[in-house]
């Protein structure tokens, strides 16, 4: 261990230096990128993404959406049928993993189980031939940076998870590559620690300005961490955009029940009797009406172009801060869900603030301001403008 | 129950005793046998402790030879048994594991083909395919000599299957995060594969020692020589003399060694080979 402190104060003031300015920095674009496999099932279905330089892209979707297949093959470990993938202005569709300037942290962590926390981060800077000094600056700020400087001798078996994932991180870290990815890595740890570690990866990110790409299937990681948005379905990017845009203009009605939780009410106007609270041209083109339950007010009048739904009580959850109504509307028995499979037929999900709510079986009526409405097509696949 | 349980102690331990008796005793009577001058075994009466000439005995035995068999001495045998034991199981254990690397961690053309060629040769022991082995092993002039002993016996399915079934409880993610850090398919072998499979290796090292050193068909067959000739095989020739007395206390003796490398193997792999086999964690 003394041995290898034995570098110059020169030489560690420069690798820190080159260590927190990270190497050189660079984008990510994905142009028309597919994938298909031989069996003909076809996982991305063409996908062009811009990642900037140094920003946070987080790719979120429902398993089996393509996500972890398409960070796979930014990472070449999988291979691309068609397209093209650029990283920092190099196209690296037929260029090694490890010759790619990137470093990926996994699910599983993926640590090497038989060497310590050090050989673990330094194993991947061995084998590129770095000389020994360097090294051990690298690991050392990063263990420094990741407080793990009290474990480098213990073995991955010895940590707990957030150590575990944090010791993943190190490894990237001490590689000072030009993007990290992220393969859903919170993913292991329990509630508590998911949100300590997300804040803690959002402010490396910030610190070591590196581009990032991100997969998650939970969008409150998705919305916590991102500066770009990818929302994927199906092997396709259903909208790519600021988070806050995202949540406030929906693409499309899986955007808008996928992002925000609870899920956006989504109610088809078809043979409707909401349709006439409508005003406008949108009425005659829209075919479903979304309303997220935070935009609900529970009141007896409503203002004109405002639309007022009558619901009967089924259930209420009490989170503390808020309250969960959820409803049925009277009289619409035969109506059936836009996006079958989303949320239950019929029924409605209203927020309040605080504990005060209604009682169970009361009627009510839940009434959302005309700018709170969010109209689509009638097959879900376009929003509506008006 | 509680209130029992001194009795419920007793009986288990009784049968366990007599258990280990009976499997010990015939051992502890051949360590006897070899501490006795040969006359006292020759006129029948087989003492149950210790005689004055043990290590006469096994001087005798070990580095001179006995004079009246003509055999060479077991010290030569048991070099050969080990140089055969050792090196059937090391080269069955790297065989098998480049096998089953292969197998598991790389796609080629066949991979299921060749698998499956290698798990049919479980119903192919030496036994069975004994003499095209002797033609070829002879053939190739291999006769009276270690690689001829060795060679023939360390392909094994049985090691690769092992290896395989370890291999694939191996991360997916492990082998990416190498390729990741630069690692090619041998650095991967090397670094991380290897060090994974260290208490695999020495259970399968006990096993395999055991049944190389045990080997006796296939020796027997192929080496004609004294000098080349396994402890195994000894015993059997020092018992089976003609025209003079046995030598009980020489054939015992032998027996004695023979026994100890391969208690000398379980003994010091122990805590591995059990850790090998129970272990789960990776």
């Amino acid at each position: 261990m003394l041995g290898r402190r034995c570098a110059s104060p020169f030489a560690i003031r420069h690798a820190v230096f080159a260590f927190i300015k990270g190497s050189s920095m660079a984008g990510v674009t994905l142009r028309s990128v597919r994938k298909a496999y031989p069996n003909g099932f076809e996982a991305i279905k063409g996908v062009d993404v811009d990642v900037g330089d140094g920003q946070f892209c987080v790719l979120v979707g429902p398993s089996g959406c393509g996500k972890s297949t398409l960070l796979r093959m930014v990472a070449g470990l999988e291979t691309i049928t068609s397209g093209d993938i650029d990283i920092g202005g190099r196209i690296v569709n037929q260029v090694e993993p490890a010759e790619r300037d990137i470093a990926m942290v996994f699910q599983n962590y993926a640590l090497y189980p038989h060497m310590s926390v050090y050989n673990n981060m330094a194993y991947g800077l061995r084998n590129r031939g770095m000389p020994k000094p360097e090294i051990d600056t690298r690991v050392q700020e990063a263990a420094r940076i990741l407080e793990l400087g009290a474990m480098l001798d213990r073995k991955p078996g010895q940590l707990s998870g957030g150590q575990r994932q944090r010791v993943a991180m190190g490894r990237a870290i001490v590689r000072q590559p030009k993007v990290f990815l992220f393969d859903e890595p919170l993913s292991n740890l329990d509630a508590k620690l998911r949100i300590a570690m997300r804040v803690e990866i959002r402010k490396l990110q910030r610190r070591l300005n590196t581009t990032s790409i991100y997969v998650t299937h939970d969008q409150l990681e998705a919305m916590t961490l991102a500066d770009v948005l990818v929302v994927m379905n199906g092997g396709r990017v259903e909208q790519i955009g600021n988070p806050l845009d995202i949540y406030q203009k929906p693409a499309t009605t899986f955007v808008a029940s996928f992002i925000g939780a609870p899920p956006m009410n989504l109610l088809p106007l078809a043979s409707d009797a909401l349709r006439s609270q409508i005003d406008g041209d949108a009425r005659r083109s829209a075919g479903i009406l979304g309303i997220r339950p935070e935009d609900f007010v529970i009141s007896n009048g409503a203002a004109p172009g405002d639309v007022a739904l009558d619901l009967v009580v089924d259930a209420i959850e009490h989170v503390g801060a808020e309250t969960f109504v959820y409803g049925s509307r009277q009289a619409h028995g035969a109506e059936i869900a836009a996006n079958p499979g989303e949320f239950a037929s019929g029924e409605i999900i209203v927020r309040v603030p605080g504990t005060a709510a209604p009682s169970i079986g009361e009627r009510i009526k839940a009434v959302a301001p005309r700018d709170k409405l969010h109209l689509f097509s009638g097959d879900g696949r376009q929003r509506i403008a008006w | 129950m509680i209130e029992h349980r001194r009795f419920g102690n007793l009986l288990p331990h009784l049968v366990l005793l007599a258990g280990v008796a009976i499997v010990a005793f015939p051992v502890y009577l051949a360590v006897i046998a070899s501490t006795h001058d040969n006359t006292v075994i020759a006129n029948g009466q087989m003492p149950l402790y210790p005689g004055s000439h043990g290590l006469e005995t096994y001087w005798t035995t070990i580095v001179s030879g006995t004079g009246k068999t003509t055999r060479a001495p077991v010290g030569g045998m048991m070099l050969n048994s080990l140089i055969m034991a050792i090196g059937i199981a090391v080269g069955k254990i790297a065989i098998s594991i480049i096998s089953a690397y292969a197998i598991v961690f790389f796609s080629f053309p066949f991979r299921m083909t060749a698998f499956w060629t290698i798990f049919i040769t479980l119903m192919l022991p030496v036994e069975v395919r004994i003499f095209p082995t002797y033609k070829i092993t002879s053939d190739l002039h291999m006769l009276d000599s270690y690689s001829g002993l060795i060679l023939p016996l360390i392909a094994s399915a049985t090691a690769t299957l092992l290896f395989r079934q370890f291999f694939m409880t191996v991360p997916k993610e492990l082998v990416e995060a190498s390729k990741m850090d630069g690692a090619g398919p041998i650095r991967f072998f090397f670094d991380t594969l290897l060090p994974l499979s260290v208490t695999n290796i020495a259970a399968l090292f006990v096993i395999l020692f055991i049944y190389g050193w045990n080997q006796y068909l296939w020796p027997l067959l192929i080496t004609t020589r004294d000098d080349m000739q396994t402890i195994v095989i000894g015993i059997k020739k020092i018992i089976d003399v003609h025209d003079a007395l046995t030598e009980w206390s020489v054939a015992m003796a032998t027996a004695v060694l023979a026994m100890l490398p391969p208690v000398a193997v379980v003994v010091l792999m122990q805590r591995l080979f059990v850790k090998g086999l129970i272990e789960t964690e990776k």
